[in-house]
Order: C-alpha cells, then sequence, then structure tokens
C-alpha cells in the first residue's frame, strides 16, 4: 500500500475549487490552506507558456518533518500518508522550517497542521475532498502497489516529475505534464 | 530527532544538581533548611564522579546536537551541511571556556583555560572557513545560501559580530594575556561569549531566509 497522487497540470484550469474543498472538509481556520494552486509563467508576451500547480503535502518517502520533530507527533501511517498527532504536537516548528515544500502551518490552536490526504475519506474507500471535487479530473489518487489502479496507469502512460527531488525527499506527489 | 530532547532533559536536570553541589563557592553560608535537601546534597556528593562522567558526555551530545537538528533541516541548504554539528560544538566550548575565565578565581585555571579557549576558538575559524568552501564547491542552491554571509545581508552582522568580534580579537587578546601583556580580565571572556551568541542568533535567522529553488 503506497498512498500518491498525480496531478495533471495540462487539465488543471486553478479554479481553486480544491482549495475551498479542502478547508471546508478539514475545517482548516480562516487565512490558512494544506493546498494551493501556483501558477508559473514562462517567456514573455507573445510566447508565453503556463503551467497551473494544484500543490500540498509531498507526502515524502524520506520526510524530513518527520525526521526532525523533537517529540514523534510527526509521524508516518499505513500506505506512506503523513501524519500529525495534535495532543503530542508542541508546535515548536521544526517541521514547518525543514519542509523544502513549505506544505505546513501553524493551527491557532497551537499545533502543526498540513494534508492528511483525507485520511478520514480515504479509510471509507472515498477520495480525498480536493480530488472528489475537482471539475476538470485533473486529480488522480490511488495506491501506487496496484497496477491497475487510475493513478499508476496514468503514471505509466504519461510524462511526469515531481517537485525537487535533488532535496532527496523523494516526493509522492507526482505532476503529469 | 527526539534524542535531543531527552539529552536536554537529562542534562538541565545534573547541572542544576552540580550548581547545587558547588552553591558554597559562591554563597558559603548557604543553607539547605529542609533535612531532605541535605540528605540529597550528602547522596549527590558520594556519586559526584559518576554525575560528572554523565554530565560530560550528555554536555557533549547536547553541543552537537542544535548542530545535528539544524543540519536535518532538508528545506535549508544553509543549514543542510554536516560541518554544522561540530562547529556549534566548537562555538559552545569555547563559550563554555571563555564562561569559566570569567568566573574562576583561581590564576592558574584561568591560564589553563585561556589556552584551551585558544585552540578552540582556531578550530572553529577553520571549521567556518571549511563550511564556506564547502558550499561554494557544492550546488547552486548552497552557493546562493553562503551568498547570504558573502555579500547579501548578513555579511556585515557575521563577519564584524561573530568571527572579528567574537572569534578573532578574543584570540588575539588571549595570545596577548599568555605573552605577559596587561589587558582587562574580563574582556576576550564577554566577546567570546557575545560572539557565541551572535553565531547562533545569525545562523537561524539566515537559514530560514536560504531555500530550495523551484
Amino acid at each position: 500500500m503506497r498512498y500518491a497522487m498525480a496531478v495533471d497540470t495540462k487539465k488543471c484550469v486553478g479554479c481553486s475549487d480544491c482549495v475551498v474543498a479542502c478547508q471546508t472538509e478539514n475545517n482548516v481556520p480562516i487565512g490558512f490552506c494544506r493546498d494551493w494552486v501556483v501558477e508559473v509563467i514562462d517567456g514573455t508576451y507573445p510566447q508565453l507558456e503556463v503551467e497551473l500547480r494544484s500543490e500540498r503535502c509531498n507526502h515524502c518517502e524520506n520526510a524530513p518533518c518527520v525526521r526532525c520533530c523533537p517529540t514523534g507527533a510527526s509521524h508516518i501511517v499505513e500506505g506512506g500518508i503523513v501524519m500529525v498527532k495534535p495532543n503530542k504536537c508542541i508546535g515548536c516548528g521544526a517541521c514547518i522550517a525543514s519542509c523544502p515544500y513549505d506544505a505546513r502551518y501553524p493551527h491557532p490552536k497551537g499545533y502543526v497542521d498540513k494534508c492528511t490526504f483525507c485520511f478520514h475519506r480515504v479509510k471509507q474507500g472515498m477520495k480525498p475532498a480536493c480530488v472528489a471535487v475537482c471539475p476538470t479530473k485533473c486529480m488522480y489518487f490511488g495506491d501506487l502497489d496496484d497496477p491497475n489502479s487510475d493513478l499508476s496507469v496514468m503514471l505509466k502512460r504519461r510524462k511526469h516529475k515531481t517537485l525537487i527531488p535533488e532535496a532527496g525527499t523523494l516526493p509522492q506527489l507526482y505532476f503529469l505534464i | 530527532m527526539s534524542w535531543g530532547a531527552w539529552t536536554l532533559l537529562v542534562i538541565t536536570v545534573s547541572a542544576f544538581i552540580w550548581c547545587a553541589l558547588h552553591i558554597r563557592e559562591f554563597f558559603p553560608n548557604w543553607d539547605w533548611k529542609y533535612k531532605w535537601l541535605k540528605d540529597l546534597e550528602i547522596f549527590f556528593n558520594r556519586y559526584k564522579k559518576q554525575l560528572a562522567w554523565v554530565m560530560l558526555i550528555f554536555a557533549i551530545i547536547t553541543g552537537v546536537y542544535t548542530g545535528i537538528l539544524l543540519s536535518a533541516f532538508n528545506a535549508r541548504p544553509l543549514w543542510n551541511t554536516s560541518v554544522l554539528g561540530p562547529l556549534f560544538l566548537a562555538s559552545g566550548l569555547s563559550a563554555g571556556a571563555a564562561a569559566i575565565v570569567l568566573s574562576s578565581k583561581d590564576k592558574k585555571e584561568r591560564i589553563l583555560f585561556t589556552k584551551i579557549d585558544l585552540v578552540i576558538l582556531a578550530t572553529e575559524l577553520f571549521l567556518i572557513v571549511h563550511m564556506f568552501m564547502g558550499f561554494m564547491a557544492s550546488t547552486q542552491v548552497q552557493i546562493e545560501a553562503a551568498q547570504l554571509f558573502l555579500g547579501g545581508p548578513y555579511t556585515m552582522a557575521f563577519w564584524i559580530f561573530v568571527v572579528m568580534l567574537g572569534i578573532i580579537i578574543p584570540g588575539v587578546l588571549d595570545l596577548m594575556e599568555l605573552r605577559g601583556k596587561h589587558i582587562p580580565a574580563a574582556l576576550p571572556g564577554i566577546l567570546v561569549l557575545m560572539g557565541s551568541f551572535f553565531f547562533r542568533f545569525i545562523f537561524v535567522f539566515a537559514g530560514q531566509v536560504s531555500r530550495w529553488l523551484y
């Protein structure tokens, strides 16, 4: 079991529905977000190239946030999902500084919060809120160990990349390009 | 990195016990008042040697820990170097030696620790140069992290407060003192303590500015 996600940068229109869905589903406090949309523009007018990426925690295989956590609040659960135990977290912020993707934020209640791949939904066989709500169906969530899952098929069929693999974190959020 | 938190737990308690055992050096008329505190003092006095060994080992781990914790941060190229652990240890040891020089009343002890401080300061300077050499020979993100100190916003703070006032000038003053020149006794100690403080302060701040590019 290895959960992962792929985002099709060619299909994404940058509507930020995933952001709103996540904030609603996970009761994210106002002013914070667990996922966000990045718009990268290359070139000069009229030769422009735009890449839209819906980014979130990469649920790294070699997660620096888990390694740096002084209390063991950051941990990896089944399927490789990186989670935070709010009652063990002291809010020191070591994980926030250690994440190359800026995927974590300090929750006003005093602990660090982040994307959980909607573990509570995934356990019940549903898809994460951001994937379920996407109007262009540009996100694929599934099990990398299952060769027939949507995700594995897409990754076999399409060219893809991960963000800064050179940081050595083995990220599991793929971008189809 | 929870081992560092456990180390801090051990070293804090044992350091307080150690201070309590030596409190009469500073307050000769100190009285513990309660019987169980006096019993505790007798108990720890019996095992003072063992306590000293525990403190020696855990003090080294504590000194290295900060550096290793920061060097485990993948996202911050400035911290993500293995030299940081020994560098923090050297900076901590020189601060410790300086504190002993400042507080000691024994002339012989002061001279011994001035010599020790001199060696550690030289090591620290070597490690800083070594670290920047490593950065400049590495990837673009590391080069940009080093640029924060080589022309970037932290250049002046680092080279003046840490390297000049914190390492080179106290080193020269220590040398002059050992050669028999008369200098204000407290000056090198205070400078080294300030230098160690600024080193940590500047490094923790600058590290958060350095980042991966994507």
